[in-house]
């Protein structure tokens, strides 16, 4: 069997890179909003690693709502990207800097 | 196992406001933009009558329903009231700036109305999953609110950068919970906290990391620094109603989550999450202080001024008793009310065409219009902490609570960040009433909101007059 700890490990790899994929990537905001995906699955792996580990159905549960949220946050993040792209005919990340002060 | 039907009587308010939201939503779709009103009345409605229900299931008991998953309290009841009130307000002033700017549509009610639901279900939330559903659905109504002005170049940016750090927030905030989840082998807020005690407040490493991340998801919601960029942007960018939405009744939602996560579920760890809300109060009282006297944008200086309430916020929640946590009920309810009249006023100067939200366009309102100057007076007096506006009390009522844990060199921190801020809400008072106006347009505004105005006014004088009513409520609210 494999243990609890890997799959703790592989969630919070999958976290990091996350993060990095955010803050690192300065070309494209889909990038960013597949990284955010990867977040909420890398948070998912926890729950059902855990939710296992302790014999508890309510971190999968969980996991199901996360999903669905996970896909309206999609599909609004995508419709903003939509507008922001007639707007401003660009979805590079350094473009996007009319709000400063 | 069985199934037993839950107890829905609790939960009326939200049935209700639910389905209302749906109906609404469809029956804006068969309404001719001449009779949009109509859509406008049904949402105002929708939130009388909740209120209504709210008060007729009001036991003044601890209910809990839904598995534990929701509960029904004193805290709830009164929070609830304030936000369909100040929705309820904001609703209000944003007509006649939709109307003006030719952006009269029923989705803002709709949308409005769904994040409502959301703030009801995070000040009702007993459970993580609660919670992250609440905060979900009043950011994701709150992310699509921002970009309703499709044609706006800032308003999509500011859509795009609340979209991305709200989403870091709350995968934060759910990193958090999965982690806490795995020490404590349960959702439910009330059994983390037994489990928690159990231990004697000593924290393995696993509780202190998933605490961090649960720090971390509240800062980001809260606005307080180090996780405060989003909101300048959006509140500078956003179209005004929805900044006047998002800046006030949100706040009383994120103070809720707040008291939900931090002292139903997380309260043996008072010692180790008392040290990070500290740090994150003196950044925020020191940042937004400071760089609010930069700003010439009103609706960004307001934004900074959030942040350093933020920070006061915090300073009563950190003191883990009783006295704090009704402290900052206090001040966040007085905070919502005083950045309503703020944002009011900016709705209540712009016109067709015109955007009132640049310092310089307050310049002579003393001579155009006395007694809306009195009013942004009151507001600013307020803001800053005058006597004796309610802002006073409010400050005063946190700095007591945090003399009585003798953490007597934060409550001077504080009284020193409040001096700073004090300069640039005076400097708002000396442009209406000792520079001369430029644009000398008649204000015209409709009936109502002249008059919601001025009771939103003269309600933080006279309050302030006579602070107990609103003080003993929260007190007796904890």
């Amino acid at each position: 069997m494999v243990p609890l700890s890997n799959y703790l490990v592989l969630g919070g790899i999958l976290f990091c890179l996350s993060m990095a994929g955010i803050f690192l990537n300065r070309k494209n905001i889909i990038i960013i909003l597949m990284s955010i995906e990867l977040m909420l699955l890398a948070v998912n792996m926890n729950f059902i690693a855990f939710s296992h580990y302790h014999g508890d159905t309510a971190g999968q549960i969980f996991v199901f709502f996360i999903l669905t949220v996970a896909a309206a946050e999609a599909a609004i993040g995508l419709a903003i990207l939509v507008v922001l792209f007639r707007n401003r005919n660009t979805i590079n990340v350094e473009d996007i800097d009319t709000l400063k002060g | 196992m069985n199934f037993q039907i839950p107890d829905f009587v609790p939960a009326i308010p939200e049935i209700f406001v639910l389905s209302m939201a749906c109906l609404i939503l469809v029956i804006d779709l068969f309404v001719k933009q001449e009779n949009r009103f109509f859509t406008y009345l049904l949402s105002q409605l929708t939130l009388v009558v909740a209120a209504v229900l709210t008060l007729y299931v009001f036991s003044g008991k601890e209910i809990f329903t839904f598995e534990n998953m929701f509960v029904s309290d004193n805290m709830s009841s009164v929070l609830k009231i304030f936000i369909y009130l100040i929705t309820s307000i904001c609703f209000l002033y944003s007509r006649k700036y939709l109307i003006e700017q030719k952006f009269f549509r029923g989705e803002f009610f709709v949308l409005g109305l769904f994040g409502v639901l959301g703030m009801m279900i995070m000040v009702s939330a007993h459970s993580f999953l609660t919670v992250y559903l609440g905060l979900e659905l009043l950011s994701l109504s709150l992310y699509a609110m921002v970009a309703l002005r499709r044609d706006s170049i800032p308003a999509s940016e500011a859509a795009m950068k609340y979209f991305v750090l709200g989403a870091i927030a709350s995968g934060m905030l759910l990193y958090g919970m999965s982690i806490l989840y795995g020490a404590a082998g349960t959702l439910d807020l009330g059994e983390i906290a037994s489990y928690l005690s159990g231990q004697h407040g000593e924290m393995d490493v696993i509780t202190a990391f998933g605490l961090v991340f649960i720090v971390v998801g509240l800062a980001f919601k809260l606005g307080a620094v180090p996780f405060h960029m989003w909101i300048p942007d959006v509140y500078h960018g956003a179209p005004t109603p929805v900044t006047l939405y998002l800046g006030t009744a949100p706040k009383i939602a994120a103070f809720a989550m707040a008291m939900r996560l931090l002292v139903d579920g997380l309260q043996p760890l008072h010692g180790q999450w008392q040290d990070m809300l500290i740090i994150l109060a003196i950044l925020s009282m020191a940042i937004g202080n400071i760089v609010a006297i930069a700003q010439t944008n009103l609706k960004r200086m307001l934004a900074y001024s959030t942040i350093a309430h933020i920070g006061f916020l915090l300073l009563g929640i950190q003191t883990g008793n009783s006295e704090g946590y009704s402290a900052s009920m206090f001040y966040i309810i007085v905070y919502s009310l005083m950045s309503l009249g703020g944002f009011g006023m900016i709705i209540l100067l712009s016109r067709t065409g015109f955007e009132a939200d640049k310092i310089e366009d307050f310049k002579g309102l003393n001579d155009r219009n006395p007694w809306y100057a009195f009013i942004m007076l009151v507001l600013m007096f307020s803001m800053a902490g005058v006597p004796p506006t309610l802002g006073f009390y409010a400050k005063l009522s946190i700095i007591q609570s945090l003399i009585s844990v003798e953490m007597v060199w934060l409550a001077v921190i504080a009284v020193l960040f409040s001096i700073i801020g004090a300069f640039y809400y005076l400097r708002i008072i000396k442009t209406m009433y000792f520079e001369k106006a430029i644009d000398t347009t008649p204000i015209h505004s409709n009936f109502d909101m002249r008059v919601v105005i001025s009771i939103n006014g003269l309600a933080i004088l006279a309050l302030g007059l006579y602070p107990s009513a609103l003080m003993n409520l929260c007190i007796a609210s904890i």
